[in-house]
């Protein structure tokens, strides 16, 4: 590892705190002066960017939310004129309320030395072949990983698009040793590995870096008997960077955040009120190094808790717990952001089904599954079945066009949906 | 080594410094760079004791420094090379040279001729000219005299203020390579004000952007050469072909 990078990992909680405040108000300033939506924000409650004196002076600056966002696209947030900015992306491209982001050539770079800080994390080095099994495109977790990869110098095979079946074809002549992909994708692998009679030690897998989904430590272990490798998480959203905000290392006791280029804290999504260590609350977080799309507590919607206690891995990076729900309803399908309200606006447009639903997301199986239960409207009679499948395929195929997600679709009985909800309280 | 945390400074009524942080690493050179009127002469005499600071906080070598005298923070290990020099030009070279180390007086006449070895080792026309009054000398040669007296107080960290002033761009390239010199052979850790950003870059690790008395940018040299806003105030469009 470079002494550039270790020296970030392992400073002293003194340095770390001067440079996050140096930055912070680098980044305070820069906000007031050049988007419009920070500096009414801080107008509105009376705060000027140096009354941002020390890090917990932070917390006087309200929240920015994903609706702040919704309300400024495309470009409201940008600091930088667009054409500095080099790069877009966005949050959940396939979803209807994306979220556009952009960064500066320094923000890439800073993207992609954090990059190479989570492939070194777990252990990743120039010896490797990276078979990244994301999606290249809109989303963030391909790309960032492409660039940290190739900046360490290790081989990359940039993979998206292929089924379980050819990653599994290309991972065995190639000989990749570091697969990047959901933890879904990585267990439906292993499943198909299994069914194919395919032996992991034919394969030459050491190292998962699987992230930009909940996973628990039952699927981590499933993936790691299942491909023989060590599993780990790693976790980032598009509107503070893409993957590289924290990485798990071999303790797998918590993800280590970058503190040098984000603030965490953890507050209780119901009183706002900031939480200690410990306490699972709503994780909040601030950019203080990005140029083009800096974020002032932005609140993830992730619950986590955070541990200002050294690992026994020597680093002295704050740690959060691994993300296993979220304060919303956003659930996550294959990688795949739906929020139900999306669900029930594409039900009120299609006639005959009604906008009482239930989503179940089958996790059983390799693939997350995705089955919504709608009710039909009274006037259909249940024995129409030309009818009623007509209704069905036009759900399947609306859904798919908006998400990218193949789902099942279950109609039942006017009123059932309620009734259900009734007794499930 | 000295770190600044959020240092308001006034001049009378009107605020100087809003709210500055900065950090220099052992062995660094950082620069401060910035139009006129940012801050950044304001923030070396702030931390040398030459203003008083109304909030925020001076560690050096993680002793609080904040407000002490002058005279205190050289013994410390601090000494400033101040913009326009502040010779005395009726003195020999030599004698300008021993004032620098008036503080260490009491260290003894064999302690100061090692010291005065060391300067003339790093200047060797300051040596050829000792006798000579400083006013005398070139502009390039005065600007030598005046780091050159810093040194004799032998200080941890430089505060070096606009040492390219009204130089030749030849001896401004000469005094820069000296100053690298001073980090890369003598360890001294240097802070460095320069309207001259192209020379500040070349030889810094790491800068702030002043504007107004704050800091609206930081990084490292490369990041700062990448940044459009840098490029566009302080380089100049198309910098580069002109340049390089």
């Amino acid at each position: 590892m470079s002494t550039k990078l270790e020296k970030y990992e392992t400073m002293d909680r003194e340095e770390i705190r001067q440079i996050q405040l140096e930055r912070l108000q680098v980044t305070v300033n820069r906000a007031y002066r050049n988007v419009a939506f920070y500096r009414n924000l801080m107008d509105k409650h009376g705060i000027v960017p140096e009354d941002i004196t020390s890090l917990d002076d932070l917390s006087r600056i309200p929240f920015t939310t994903r609706e702040d966002l919704l309300k400024n696209q495309p470009y409201g947030m940008f600091a930088i004129p667009l054409r500095e900015v080099v790069r877009l992306h966005s949050s959940s491209g396939t979803t209807r309320e994306p979220i556009v982001v952009g960064y500066s050539r320094n923000d890439i770079e800073h993207w992609t030395e954090l990059m190479t800080r989570v492939l070194y994390t777990a252990g990743v080095d120039r010896d490797d072949i990276v078979q990244i099994a994301f999606d290249y495109g809109l989303f963030t977790g391909a790309l960032g990983f492409h660039y940290g990869a190739e900046r360490i110098g290790a081989t990359v095979i940039p993979c998206s698009r292929l089924n379980a079946n050819k990653q599994i074809v290309v991972m065995r002549n190639y000989r990749s040793t570091v697969l990047v992909c959901t933890p879904t994708f990585a267990l439906h692998i292993a499943n198909v590995l299994k069914n194919e009679g395919i032996s992991p030690a034919e394969l030459s897998l050491k190292i998962g870096l699987f992230g930009s989904e909940p996973w628990s430590e039952v699927i981590r272990k499933e993936i790691e008997e299942g491909l023989h490798i060590n599993a780990l998480d790693n976790y980032g959203l598009s509107e503070i960077m893409g993957p590289g905000v924290s990485v798990e290392c071999y303790e797998k006791n918590g993800l280590h955040i970058f503190e040098d280029h984000f603030i965490p804290e953890v507050i209780d999504p119901k009183t706002d009120e900031s939480l200690p260590d410990g306490e699972k609350g709503e994780l909040v977080l601030t950019t203080i190094t990005k140029e083009a799309f800096p974020m002032i507590r932005y609140r993830t919607g992730d619950y986590t808790s955070l541990d200002h206690s050294t690992c026994p891995c020597g680093r002295t990076l704050v740690r959060m717990s691994r993300v296993s729900e979220r304060t919303d309803d956003m659930i996550v399908v294959q990688g795949i952001n739906v929020y139900p309200s999306q669900i029930e606006q594409i039900l009120t447009e299609i006639e005959g089904a009604e906008p009482h639903y239930r989503l179940r997301v089958d996790r059983n199986g390799a693939l997350d599954e995705l089955e919504v239960w709608v009710e039909v409207s009274s006037h259909i009679f249940f024995d129409e079945v030309k009818k009623m499948s007509a209704i069905e395929e036009q759900i399947q195929k609306r859904i798919e066009e908006t998400f990218g997600l193949s789902i099942k679709v279950r109609l039942v009985e006017p009123g059932s949906i309620k009734k259900w909800k009734e007794n499930s309280v | 080594m000295l770190r600044v945390q959020s240092l308001s400074s006034y001049y009378g009524n009107i605020q100087a410094l809003r709210g500055i942080s900065i950090h220099v690493g052992y062995g660094e050179i950082v620069t401060l760079l910035g139009a006129n009127g940012a801050g950044k002469t304001t923030l070396l005499n702030s931390i040398c004791g030459l203003i008083t600071s109304r909030k925020g906080n001076i560690f050096f070598k993680d002793q609080d420094i904040i407000n002490l005298s002058a005279e205190k923070i050289v013994r410390l290990g601090i000494s400033q090379v101040s913009e326009g020099r502040q010779l005395f030009g009726e003195l020999s070279v030599l004698d300008n040279l021993m004032l620098g180390s008036y503080l260490h007086r009491r260290n003894g006449k064999k302690q100061m001729q090692k010291k005065l070895e060391n300067v003339f080792n790093i200047f060797p026309i300051l040596k050829e000219r000792q006798k000579q009054p400083a006013g005398t000398l070139s502009g390039g040669e005065q600007q030598m005299l005046a780091i050159g007296r810093a040194l004799m107080a032998e200080p941890e960290l430089l505060l070096l203020d606009e040492p390219s002033m009204g130089l030749a761009p030849k001896i401004v390239n000469e005094i820069f390579e000296i100053i690298k010199r001073l980090r890369d052979e003598q360890g001294t850790t240097i802070l460095l004000v320069e309207q001259n950003v192209r020379v500040a870059l070349k030889i810094a690790d790491r800068g702030y952007v002043l504007e107004t008395g704050r800091a609206v940018l930081e990084g490292t040299t490369e990041e700062l050469l990448e940044n459009k806003e840098v490029k566009r105030a302080y380089l100049g469009k198309g910098y580069k072909e002109i340049w390089e």
